[in-house]
């Protein structure tokens, strides 16, 4: 639990009075200067590199790159009590309205944020004050429901976890769909083909008997699978693969992530199964350990570590 | 088994023994006792992994005794005593006894709960829940770190996933198709708009199973989703079936500072300490006994007291602090996690080192629709709808009654939505299908066709908002007779400004436009009921507190609201009918609530 991999950095950090103008995405894939679709992949693909070679490594790497980085924010006033001081900002969004755009186009506006706002306020606002049209899921606004995963300046991100002063506002922030699902309009997807891939790997404890009272766990069994166990299916991870994108047939992160929870339950009795179901071709082996999902995962999940083992438990066909 | 689904003129008909409205908690536990024994349609307006179940992380409470001496005796007493003696004690005794195998069932269905170093289901503290009837905190609590309600909604769609459960995802209902037969009115079906593609669906039924959650958006400051709109509960309102209880609505004590995100209660559960601006452990004057550990209705009371009385934290001295620092590291990090990252990412404060700025935020419906204990829906103080059933929060059994203890929505869900599950499929297994009437479909097209073309000027946003702001300066933990009257007459504004509402997306795909227009409507109409049954209830009792009324009054008020709509509409405000339900007690005479 030591390994703090959460998305907006160290939250130790002392003292370093950095504001929001600095602790933008210096030296981070700054996509879409000119805004075209594939200058992200672009963007995404270098970050790959790096990310490749820090894998060289045993251990789980810091993201080299951090976009987004709030390793300051520990030094940011509390909440809005302190008349924050409120700034504009240009958010470019991808909007796509099937019934009337042959192709996606970018659309600028411009937002009056405050720096403890997130990026979904900043979509709330152009939504309940300039265009009520723009389409995107959300729900509960804190990143436990999993809906409104976007790319963000070229990242996956949860928009409600995706805070304004983390970005360096003297520049746009580009805001679109996840990548490599079927676009709906504006930055909803078509959800089934991953839910497809979730529900293939047998997401359920199987377990045979029926006890009187609870199955035993020991506390180091039940930590064996903590991790896995705090996906929120938001799709962020699956999205950010650069596999997934080229072969939508690859089961992807996060049904690897939940064939891992139940993997590595001592409870369950099915692990063979799932195990024999992820050494398909479009399986676990297709994994290139880019790392993309677990930098994308906004619940800190160690996603490409929890690969590297459902690879190793195929391998010496054990359960750890 | 009927399932079977066509198109005639453009509208989309299926057919389907159980109907469940709602994916969450309720809804899901219903779908796994139904599935496997009848054909089920859950028809959802969000995914379900989306729901508000999600949201939920101390607790499910059950006297399983994993950790110390306990009994669901005492749990029925604390749920009673906690819902100031307005909760139905029959209704916490099925409750607290079925709250066992509750937890048993989870369990087996594969929820990782925190464990004893013996290997069983641990346990923890929380709000009002006592050993041997108010002595001292008892563990009660089962739980799985700060993330309980993120994990129940997952095994259960897990388990959904198991039984091959059909999902009708981002469709939503909006209207439940009742028709008179010679035996009385029945249950035909449910109309749902999809939301993909703008088209209608009218699902027939047998049984109809409302679990549609809250309606926390009536106000601005809450821990509920974007989504938690009160549809279901203005469904069964608009029928001129009753809502029970609506003036009982829980405000959480511990929401992040003026963002209303939870921090939970299982924070206090672990040993958190609210303080004010001087650093006072200001609940030790409020309930000696348990402290931080008082029903969430007394807390938030006093936290806003404090308040008041100038002894508020923070440059404008409106909130108190929630002292996590002297728990450690280790504590915050296995077992509080998700709340620790919250104050992190939200408000920039390290729970570790820092005191968390909290104030109360808008929570819980205590009230909805009325029900017996076995989930079905009343048309009166008895009259059963034979094969309508509702569970969860949209539901009021009631097992809550004025204020609802932490770790006991987790628990009705999953006790009422199991019951109304089998309940459900007990009732299709003898009755026919009742025949749906050929305009069936006609009022919700008729009203998305005006509201898609209307001409209007007036934004949705704007009238939300000052709908959300009226409710939280007026209707909150602290009522009069003048602030609820303000608010009634601002709802009357707005409920005439509502039909003049603009639609500016005219598409018919994912038109979350619209969307949010409806949604309105349900959250006006709800709003007024719960002012209008605030302004009725002149007395102090649980979440409700009147200022102007301040203590409780159990010769003339110890029974529940039913409120009912009239086909009088007045004006902007809907025709309101108010009359009373006894509660039904068993052993618990009521006493004086200290804690």
């Amino acid at each position: 639990m030591s390994d703090n991999q959460l998305p907006q950095g160290d939250p130790k950090g002392q003292d370093s009075g950095v504001h929001a103008a600095q602790s933008g995405p210096t030296g981070a894939p700054t996509p879409m200067a000119d805004r075209p679709d594939t200058a992200s992949t672009d963007d995404q693909s270098s970050a790959h590199q790096v990310a490749e070679a820090a894998a060289q490594s045993s251990t789980e790497p810091k993201p080299v790159e951090n976009a987004y980085d709030g390793a300051d924010r520990e030094t940011q006033p509390a909440p809005s009590h302190d008349a924050p001081q409120s700034f504009n900002v240009t958010v470019i969004v991808r909007r796509f309205d099937p019934e009337v755009d042959d192709e996606p186009r970018w659309v600028d506006y411009d937002v009056q944020m405050y720096p403890t706002e997130r990026i979904l306020d900043a979509l709330h606002r152009i939504k309940w004050e300039q265009d009520p049209s723009l389409a995107f899921r959300r729900s509960c606004a804190h990143g436990i429901c999993g809906s409104d995963a976007m790319r963000i300046n070229g990242k996956n991100r949860l928009a409600c976890k995706a805070l304004v002063k983390d970005f360096d506002i003297s520049k746009p922030i580009y805001v679109e769909a996840i990548k490599g699902l079927p676009l709906e309009k504006d930055l909803i997807v078509n959800m089934e083909p991953f839910f497809d891939s979730f529900r293939e790997i047998q997401p359920f404890l199987q377990a045979s008997g029926k006890p009187e009272k609870e199955r035993h766990q020991t506390i180091a069994q039940r930590e064996r699978f903590d991790d896995t166990t705090k996906c929120i299916l938001c799709a962020a991870c699956t999205t950010s693969c650069p596999v997934f994108w080229t072969d939508g047939q690859y089961f992807g992160p996060a049904a690897i992530v939940n064939a891992h929870r139940f993997i590595f339950d001592s409870r369950d009795e099915a692990s063979q199964v799932r195990l024999d179901i992820l050494n398909d071709k479009e399986g676990v082996w297709r994994c290139r350990t880019t790392f993309n999902c677990t930098d994308a995962c906004p619940r800190g999940i160690q996603v490409t570590k929890a690969i590297a083992e459902v690879k190793q438990a195929l391998i010496s066909g054990v359960k750890l | 088994m009927a399932e079977t689904s066509s198109v005639t003129d453009g509208i989309h008909y299926h057919q389907h023994d159980v109907l469940i409205i709602g994916g969450g908690g309720a809804g899901m536990r219903a779908a796994i006792e139904a599935a496997p024994k009848a054909s089920t349609a859950v028809i959802t307006k969000l995914y379900p992994t989306r729901s508000h179940t999600g949201a939920a992380q101390g607790g499910m409470a059950a006297a399983l005794a994993n950790v110390e001496e306990d009994s669901n005796e005492w749990h029925t007493y604390d749920t009673v005593k906690g819902g100031d003696y307005l909760t139905d004690q029959d209704s916490a005794e099925i409750l607290t006894r079925e709250a066992i195998d509750a937890v048993y069932d989870l369990e087996n269905m594969g929820l990782p709960f925190n464990r004893t170093p013996d290997g069983k289901i641990d346990q923890r503290r929380f709000g009002g829940h006592t050993r041997d009837h108010g002595k001292a905190p008892v563990r009660r609590a089962c739980y799985a770190a700060d993330r309980t309600g993120h994990m129940i909604l997952q095994t259960l769609y897990q388990n959904c996933v198991k039984h091959g459960v059909e999902f009708f995802n981002e469709f939503y209902a909006l209207d439940l198709v009742m028709t008179e037969t010679p035996l009385g009115k029945r249950v035909a079906g449910v109309v749902a708009y999809e939301l993909a593609t703008g088209e209608i669906h009218v699902f027939q039924g047998k049984a109809v199973i409302f679990a549609t959650g809250g309606f926390g958006k009536i106000y601005k400051t809450t821990s509920n989703a974007h989504t938690l709109t009160g549809d279901g509960v203005g469904i069964i309102w608009r029928k001129g079936l009753p809502l029970e209880d609506m003036e009982f609505y829980q405000f959480h004590p511990t929401g992040l500072a003026g963002l209303g995100i939870l921090l939970t209660e299982g924070a206090r559960g672990e040993g958190a300490i609210l303080r004010n601006a001087s650093g006072e452990r200001f609940m030790e004057r409020y309930a000696p006994t348990i402290k931080d550990l008082a029903p969430r209705d007394i807390v938030a009371r006093s936290m806003v007291q404090e308040v008041l009385d100038g002894r508020g934290a923070g440059p404008n001295k409106d909130y108190v602090y929630l002292d996590c620092t002297h728990l450690g590291a280790e504590v915050l990090e296995t077992k509080l996690p998700d709340i620790t990252e919250f104050a992190r990412t939200y408000l920039g404060v390290d729970p570790v080192v820092e005191r968390v700025p909290v104030y109360p935020t808008a929570h819980y419906a205590m009230g909805g629709i009325p029900t017996n204990n076995d989930a079905e829906v009343l048309s009166d103080n008895e009259t059963v709808i034979p094969g309508l059933y509702a569970a969860g929060e949209c539901a009021c059994v009631s097992v809550h009654g004025a204020n609802r203890l932490g770790t006991n929505s987790l628990l009705d869900i999953n006790v009422f939505g199991k019951r109304a599950g089998n309940n459900a499929v007990e009732y299709a297994r003898t009755a026919d299908f009742v025949d749906l009437p050929t305009d069936a479909a006609d009022g919700v097209v008729k009203m998305l066709a005006q509201m898609r073309e209307g001409t209007g000027t007036e934004s949705v946003a704007e009238i939300r908002k000052a709908l959300q702001e009226t409710m939280d300066r007026n209707a909150q933990v602290f009522r009069t007779e003048e602030t609820l009257q303000t608010a009634l007459a601002d709802i009357a504004k707005l409920r005439s400004r509502y039909p003049n509402v603009r639609i500016h997306d005219r598409g018919r795909r994912f038109n979350t436009d619209l969307l949010e227009a409806v949604e309105l409507g349900f959250l006006l109409d709800l709003a007024e009921v719960v002012v209008v049954s605030a302004i009725n209830r002149k007395e102090s009792r649980g979440a409700h507190m009147r200022d102007d009324y301040p203590t409780r009054d159990d010769v003339n008020y110890m029974q529940h609201t039913m409120a009912y709509r009239t086909a009088a509409e007045t004006g902007a405000s809907q025709g309101i009918r108010l009359d009373w339900k006894p509660v039904r007690v068993t052993h618990y005479q009521p006493t004086e609530r200290k804690y």
